[in-house]
């Protein structure tokens, strides 16, 4: 062996010209590796590909003018990117390439920045100073950030966003999730501004919770909410029936009764098979409570708990007193105090109790609890972090109950623990936290929901993009949220809406849902007799609309000073409501606005005016527009709908004013003389 | 001698595309699974036609079912699904249920287009028999211009109800066309399309109930939405852009 080696040795080096000749040949090899490199590199071969790709093409030399061999590079040194992608994304910026659905050529597909000003990175994240795939597409030893799935592409859009952004809808959703089903009750997220997010679930204080239902009820919905309402927010803590025989037995033990939660009707609950269902139906309870139909549908809305098996869970007192004045068992709910009388309050509650499913109680059947289940029940409680959300007597809310989640889409690959079988990326390991908490490690706290895939889609594209970049970014470089607006009315008029919770449904200078109009400028666009009659007795103005006012039999004296304050306060700087007069049109010119009502705009396509020849039924009815509406507010109206009421569905015609004055006189002169007829879908 | 560097380069090379291969980790395939009967044909049930945003979930599942000669469904006969590239399924085979049936999530590729997805099983002959179903992934801008139908279109354009409300349809005496219909707005240009969207309907001599939106929406908007009337047609237009297929 040591023979061999020595001959070769001899061979290549034994006289000085020899080995001069092998130096330097291997010396030249060894210069030709850098080239060779550069010749074989992947970005030569991705731009090769594409000359030959637009050789046949009609645009060929525009497409060829354009093209610009060797490493490209975009650098935005304020944004930290350094991107080399388009050295092999070559066609990108070339319009004519929409056809090309062949990667790496395709056209980026249009969006509202442009790649010179953002990058790619910013968005698609990779490694943008890389210059082959594997290292700017997958993670590597060095750099751990992988390129973001299509699916949560949106989570860049809100590292600068901070509010909603039109056109990235599951991002939106996400972050409504987070706060909907309560997850920053537990996790703390700030905001990269530096709020925090707010839950909006609203879950009940237990600490009254005996009156308003039983212990068996507390034990089937611990140990499976969902069985009791699909819709329910409470998520699953999987817990053995013991350790749920015990948590109801303290909460139930704990609970205290409160002064006036429960009464005792003179009525008795009545199951009157037509009284209660149109009682139901004309208070809209609907709106806000889902009911699951026959078909297993769920119909109504989701402000309020669904009420399918309401009868097996509530107490009759409990109901009755609930029905009568919701805020003295929940100050804060968001359910108005409809001023029922007494036999209403029998009709409702008997049609309520009457929702009751007897499958869901059967199998529960509990003993006396003993101080030591009681005991042990407690324990649970504080463990399980049940105070996070809710409000129990005698135990303080947990502080970081859970691992803060503000910089959760940039926690490092390495700090994580995956399942077998789990992609190591940031985005798996997210969703599927999300999707099976517990398959972790049966030991963790952080219960079960009942999420579909898309809801994880949309909660991890939230989560991702609450990362080191968001929170770092300057703020000249982010678009900030519209700040939450805590505006309330003051005084008398501002306990009366608190009390009717107007906010629930209506928005008031930026603060309320969404759910019905803004009344922000309502006292500019409605005339002070209309809203006294309206507030008494609600009538529809959207048939299309199966959300409606609800009736809330007010005094003449809680109308008057909810009349007052909305006339006197809720004015727009823009209309002066007096300036046009509500009558006295010349009948010319009500007829000029009726054929620009008919012909030119033709607004009987979502109104109606006429119920004998108009079917329109996007819009409010107008057959009585003339005595619910001010003539100056139809006029600014006509002008620029927007600017009264932001993203309201009545286009903007940029009328003349003399058309706006003309429609103006035709619709102040409908003063409702046809009786309303609206036929029912 | 001069193949030296080439050898070097591919020794490189080689290292460290074993090294790349070792350390990307593919998820575990699930055990493969034994069809337990063979039927003759397979058809759609439900979940084709349906819109998605990139990368995204179809809003419903997927669910086709196999049949046999007689056209009774089959239980226990083994579905494979497959798409182009970035097309996944959850799961992606399955037997079918004691109603001849297999149910898929369905998320689509990353790029805005239509995906051909398509349903397999073998029948008795050891012959593939298959099914493809059309589904269509909406981009940034189509997002967009399917949120602005919603809020300003669709109540007129689709006759379909909807829980939150009911369209208006039925109440317009001349009847508009719902995006979906391809044979309307094929033949209708971009400009034209942007014409009556700006102008109204008296622009292309159609009936006023047609508003204008020029001052409610900006030109990117409504360049928003005729791309989304664009991806949502059916048939689809021609040069409607790349078509993913298998392979
Ligand atoms: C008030 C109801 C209404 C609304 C709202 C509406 N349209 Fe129309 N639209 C119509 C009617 C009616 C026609 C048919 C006109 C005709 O055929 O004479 C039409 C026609 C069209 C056409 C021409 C194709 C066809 O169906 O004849 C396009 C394109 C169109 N609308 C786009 C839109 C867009 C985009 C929006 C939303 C920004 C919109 N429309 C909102 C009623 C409406």
């Amino acid at each position: 062996m040591k023979e061999i080696l020595k001959s070769f040795w001899q061979k290549l080096f034994g006289d000085s010209v020899r080995a001069f000749g092998v130096v330097s040949l291997v010396f030249l090899a060894s210069l030709a590796i850098a080239p060779a490199k550069n010749f074989f590199s992947e970005w030569r071969h991705y731009q090769h590909g594409y000359l030959r790709m637009i050789r046949n093409r009609s645009d060929a030399n525009t497409l060829q003018r354009h093209f610009q061999g060797g490493i490209q590079q975009i650098w935005l040194p304020e944004l930290g990117v350094t991107d080399r992608c388009t050295s092999c994304h070559v066609g990108l910026k070339e319009a004519g390439l929409t056809d090309v659905g062949t990667q790496p050529f395709r056209k980026h597909p249009a969006i509202p920045h442009a790649i010179d000003q953002f990058g790619c990175t910013v968005c698609h994240r990779g490694q943008g100073a890389a210059t082959t795939v594997a290292e700017a597409h997958n993670s590597t030893l060095a750099w751990e950030q992988p390129i973001l799935p299509a699916k949560y592409i949106e989570s860049s859009c809100g590292e600068c966003h901070r509010g909603s952004v039109p056109g990235t809808p599951q991002l939106t959703q996400g972050r409504q999730l987070l706060s909907r089903y309560g997850c920053v009750h537990c996790h703390t997220v700030k905001r990269p501004d530096g709020s925090t997010m707010k839950p909006t679930d609203d879950p009940p204080s237990l600490s009254h919770i005996a009156d308003k239902t039983s212990r068996e009820w507390v034990y089937a919905w611990l140990k499976d909410p969902q069985a009791y309402a699909t819709t329910a927010t409470m998520p699953n803590f999987k817990l053995s029936d013991d350790d749920a025989r015990d948590m109801s037995a303290f909460l139930i033990a704990n609970s205290t009764p409160l002064p006036g939660d429960t009464a005792t009707l003179t009525a008795k609950p009545a199951s009157d098979p037509a009284a209660g269902p149109s009682l139901y139906g004309e208070s809209f309870c609907a709106s806000c409570h889902a009911v699951q139909n026959a078909a297993g549908n769920l119909v109504g809305g989701d402000v309020g708990p669904e009420l399918t098996r309401v009868g097996s869970k509530v107490k009759p007192e409990w109901l009755q007193a609930w029905l009568r004045s919701p805020r003295v068992y929940d100050a804060e709910t968001a359910m108005p105090h409809y001023r029922f009388s007494d036999p209403q309050v029998a009709t409702l509650s008997g049609f309520l109790l009457a929702k009751a499913d007897s499958d869901l109680l059967a199998n529960v059947h509990l003993d006396a609890a003993t101080p030591q289940q009681i005991a042990h029940g407690k324990r649970l409680v504080s463990d399980y972090g049940c105070a996070s959300c809710h409000e129990i007597a005698g135990i303080k809310k947990p502080e970081n109950f859970a691992p803060e989640l503000s910089r959760i889409g940039s926690k490092p690959v390495t700090q994580l623990i995956f399942l077998p079988g789990m992609p190591h990326t940031l985005p798996d390991y997210i969703a599927g936290k999300i999707k099976q908490p517990r398959a972790f490690s049966p030991g963790l706290k952080m219960p079960q929901y009942s999420f579909g895939p898309a809801q994880i889609d949309a909660l991890t594209t939230a989560l991702l993009a609450l990362n080191d970049r968001a929170s770092t970014l300057p703020p000249s470089l982010t678009v900030p949220a519209v700040p939450e607006s805590s505006y309330e009315p003051a005084g008398k008029a501002g306990k009366l809406m608190s009390d009717l919770a107007c906010f629930s449904c209506h928005r008031i200078n930026g603060h309320g849902g969404t759910m019905a109009p803004d009344l922000t400028w309502e006292g500019s666009s409605v005339q002070r007799q209309w809203l006294v009659e309206f507030l008494k007795n609600p009538n529809t103005l959207r048939p299309s609309l199966i959300r409606r006012m609800p009736r809330f039999n007010l005094t003449d004296g809680e109308v008057k000073e909810l009349t007052d304050y909305m006339m006197t306060v809720y004015q727009s700087p823009s209309v002066d409501r007096d300036s046009m007069l509500l009558s006295g049109y010349t009948p010319g010119q009500i007829e000029l606005g009726k054929q620009l009502f008919y012909g030119k705009y033709s607004c009987q396509g979502c109104h109606i005016v006429d119920t004998k020849t108009d079917k329109g039924y996007i819009g409010p009815t107008l057959t009585h527009v003339g005595s619910r509406l001010t003539a100056a507010w139809i006029f600014e109206w006509m002008k620029n709908p927007q600017a009264l009421r932001p993203g309201t569905a009545e286009p903007n015609r940029a009328m003349s004013d003399g058309d706006a004055r003309a429609l103006t006189a035709f619709l102040i002169s409908q003063k409702g003389g046809a009786k309303q007829e609206v036929a029912k879908k | 001698m001069t193949r030296a560097p080439a050898i070097v380069l591919s020794v490189v090379v080689a290292l460290g595309a074993s090294l790349a291969t070792s350390c990307s980790r593919k998820p575990a395939s699930a055990a493969a699974l034994k069809p337990t009967a063979f039927g003759a044909a397979i058809v759609e049930s439900s979940g084709g036609k349906q819109i998605a945003q990139t990368g995204g979930l179809l809003p419903q599942p997927v669910i086709v079912q196999v049949n046999d000669e007689q056209g009774t469904a089959v239980t226990g006969a083994l579905v494979d699904f497959s798409g182009p590239a970035g097309v996944s399924f959850d799961p992606a085979s399955a037997l079918t249920d004691s109603s001849g049936q297999v149910t898929t999530n369905v998320s689509l590729g990353g790029m805005a287009g239509r995906y051909k997805v398509t349903a397999s099983t073998i029948d008795k002959a050891h012959k593939t028999v298959e099914i493809t179903l059309d589904e269509i992934a909406l981009g940034y801008s189509q997002t967009l211009g399917r949120q602005l139908n919603e809020q300003y279109c669709e109540r007129c354009h689709n006759p379909e109800s909807t829980v939150e409300r009911v369209s208006n349809y039925d109440n317009l005496e001349v009847k508009p066309h719902p995006f979906t219909e391809g044979d309307t707005y094929n033949k209708i240009s971009d400009a034209d399309l942007t014409a009556i969207i700006s102008h109204g309907g008296p622009a292309l001599n159609k009936s006023a109930l047609m508003p204008a939106w020029g001052n409610t929406l900006s030109k990117s908007e409504i360049q928003a939405l005729i791309s989304y009337i664009r991806a949502v047609s059916d048939p689809p237009i021609r040069n409607a852009g790349p078509v993913y297929a298998k392979n």
